[in-house]
């Protein structure tokens, strides 16, 4: 029977070398013997999180990250793996870079949730209008925001009091640079959760869906 | 030496020299600040040299901080690429839309002249103006942007990390142009009235890139680059970890390093002792909710890990202290450097 733990590790050892042809035939090991979204579950999303607390602990590079999830979203996108991944009954999740042009940190949480099976919306850089008018329209249960400037990490609190006047309760989850360098500043904005690093999105994610779907 | 006769440059030059000075220098980085000083937003801030010099200068005298900071923002750089600039009325200018949409359009791109810009001829002329102002008295800081960390706003993140792994020669070529522009805008500011120039150089930082593709492209770049800036210079990673890749910061012939809030400064501290002075490593985040007590323990601290021996500027981590900072956090950390940052530092001693 294969060990899917070791997968793990092999996987993510061609992960950080950028060995696309390592990725295939852990993939094709693991799939032969288990389904896609077990291994989405088991070998996947385990190994960029291993790769994301690295990068916590000053141990991995943040490019690291970044093509890892380059490589795991070029595996999603593949016929090989197409819908199998998706989980059921998930909550309507949405993602957006708030008020930021920069949008590799969404990119990277973006990547980590498909790779867990989740479904998510993807409104690229938005401010707040664009987002109240999406979020109504699509009905969203879970919003993601990523930010890299405190100005926009610190309009949140005026995005959620917004949002509450219309009426739309989207459960907020927060993440990026100011939210990183200062552990509190989540709760000062009104969040309901917030991520350190891709990963630690997947996990909220987790946690914001129950009672949700 | 005593305060009362002891400069902000004479206090940094020691220091600098990994002596003792007076007492530990600090850098208050305030940029948008200054558009409160004189009462206007931030973008009319910016457009006009005189209302710049103006906040600096109330600025410093406000706070009595230990230099000048000629810095605008990082977006400016792009506008003489054909890029442009977003100014909001509570924090600093971000860049516009990249300008390089497609790698192959690196190919024919060319290096700006410094002159073609006006904006970039406005910061000339506040270093100018803040040269006459220093009198010889208060280091005046001019800040370039990397030729390796510039693509982030030429051309986006992603797309950036992209091109380091599949379009090599493209990489080579686009340091080439960025290089050239980075050289003659730093030699311009050291010309206008800049005593030294701040490197920002965040995507070499080992929380950006792993340290062995830092040594094949950031580190060359730099040794290029830092080689024909002809004046001194202080490489920043704007709150990105600096302790792996301390020992080849060194060999590039710069005199100091920003410490962000990741590194453990202790350990820091030694690997840089008597090579590298350390500029750092207040967490300008946490900053803006500072009560008081915390703004002086946290200064205190600043100074008992990295002070010893001189080799040391108390300041923010990122390079630029958030617009939200409150007035009564930065008269804090001035009062808290005068009371734990003289020298000698027996109370870290006896703590220690």
């Amino acid at each position: 029977m294969l060990d899917l733990s070791a997968e793990r590790v092999l996987f993510q050892n061609a992960l950080l070398d950028v060995d696309r042809i390592a990725i295939a035939q852990v993939y094709h090991r693991c799939a032969a013997e288990v389904s896609a979204l077990e291994v989405a579950e088991a070998v996947i999303t385990p190994a960029l999180g291993q790769i994301a607390s690295q990068w916590e602990a000053g141990e991995a590079a943040l490019s690291e990250i970044y093509m890892a999830s380059r490589m795991c979203e070029e595996l999603l996108d593949s016929a090989v793996m197409g819908e199998a991944t998706l989980r059921k009954n998930q909550p309507t999740i949405a993602i957006a870079a708030f008020e930021e042009c920069h949008l590799l940190g969404k990119r990277l949480v973006h990547a980590a949730l498909r790779a867990a099976g989740f479904q998510v919306l993807d409104y690229g850089h938005a401010g707040q209008s664009s987002i109240l008018e999406q979020v109504a329209r699509d009905e969203v249960q879970i919003l993601l925001l990523s930010t890299l400037m405190l100005r926009s990490a610190l309009r949140v609190e005026t995005l959620r009091e917004s949002l509450l006047e219309r009426g739309l309760h989207p459960r907020i989850m927060v993440g990026g640079a100011p939210f990183r360098f200062d552990p509190l500043l989540w709760k000062q904005v009104g969040a309901d959760a917030m991520g350190s690093n891709c990963v630690d999105a997947v996990a909220g994610v987790e946690l914001l869906s129950r009672g949700q779907s | 030496m005593t305060s009362s006769t002891v400069s902000s440059l004479e206090r940094t030059l020691t220091t600098l020299a990994h002596k003792e000075p007076d007492r530990v220098p600090v850098f208050l980085l305030l940029t948008t600040h200054g558009a409160r000083e004189v009462g206007t937003s931030i973008e009319d801030y910016f457009a006009t040299p005189r209302n710049v010099v103006e906040g600096q200068l109330r600025m410093r005298n406000k706070f009595g901080h230990d230099c000048f900071y000629g810095f605008h923002s990082a977006a400016l750089e792009m506008l003489p690429w054909g890029g442009s600039v977003q100014y909001h009325k509570d924090g600093p200018p971000n860049a516009g839309p990249p300008i390089i949409r497609n790698p192959a359009e690196i190919r024919d791109l060319i290096s700006p002249e410094v002159e073609s810009s006006p904006q970039l001829e406005n910061v000339l002329e506040v270093l100018h103006r803040l040269k006459v102002e220093a009198a010889g008295q208060v280091p005046v800081i001019g800040v370039v942007m990397s030729p390796f960390s510039l693509p982030v706003m030429q051309m986006g993140f992603g797309p950036y990390l992209n091109l380091i792994s599949d379009h090599p020669e493209l990489f080579e070529r686009l340091m080439q142009v960025n290089e050239a522009f980075c050289i003659a805008w730093a030699n311009a500011q050291l010309n206008a009235g800049a005593t030294a120039i701040v490197y920002f150089d965040p995507v070499s930082s080992p929380t950006i890139i792993p340290p062995r593709e830092f040594q094949r492209t950031g580190l060359p770049v730099g040794l290029r680059t830092l080689s024909q800036i002809a004046g001194p210079t202080a490489i920043h990673f704007a709150s990105g970890r600096a302790l792996p890749i301390v020992k080849d910061i060194a060999n590039t012939g710069t005199a100091a390093i920003g410490v962000g809030p990741d590194d453990a400064p202790v350990v820091l501290k030694d690997a840089c002792r008597g090579r590298l002075t350390l500029i750092g490593n207040l967490n300008g985040i946490e900053m803006c909710r500072w009560s008081p007590e915390q703004t002086e323990r946290e200064v205190k601290n600043s100074i008992a890990t990295m002070g010893a021996g001189g080799g040391f500027i108390i300041g923010d981590a990122h390079g630029e202290v958030p617009f939200q900072v409150p007035d009564q956090v930065l008269r804090g950390i001035m009062a808290a450097a005068r009371k734990w940052g003289t020298y000698p530092l027996d109370w870290a001693n006896a703590d220690g």
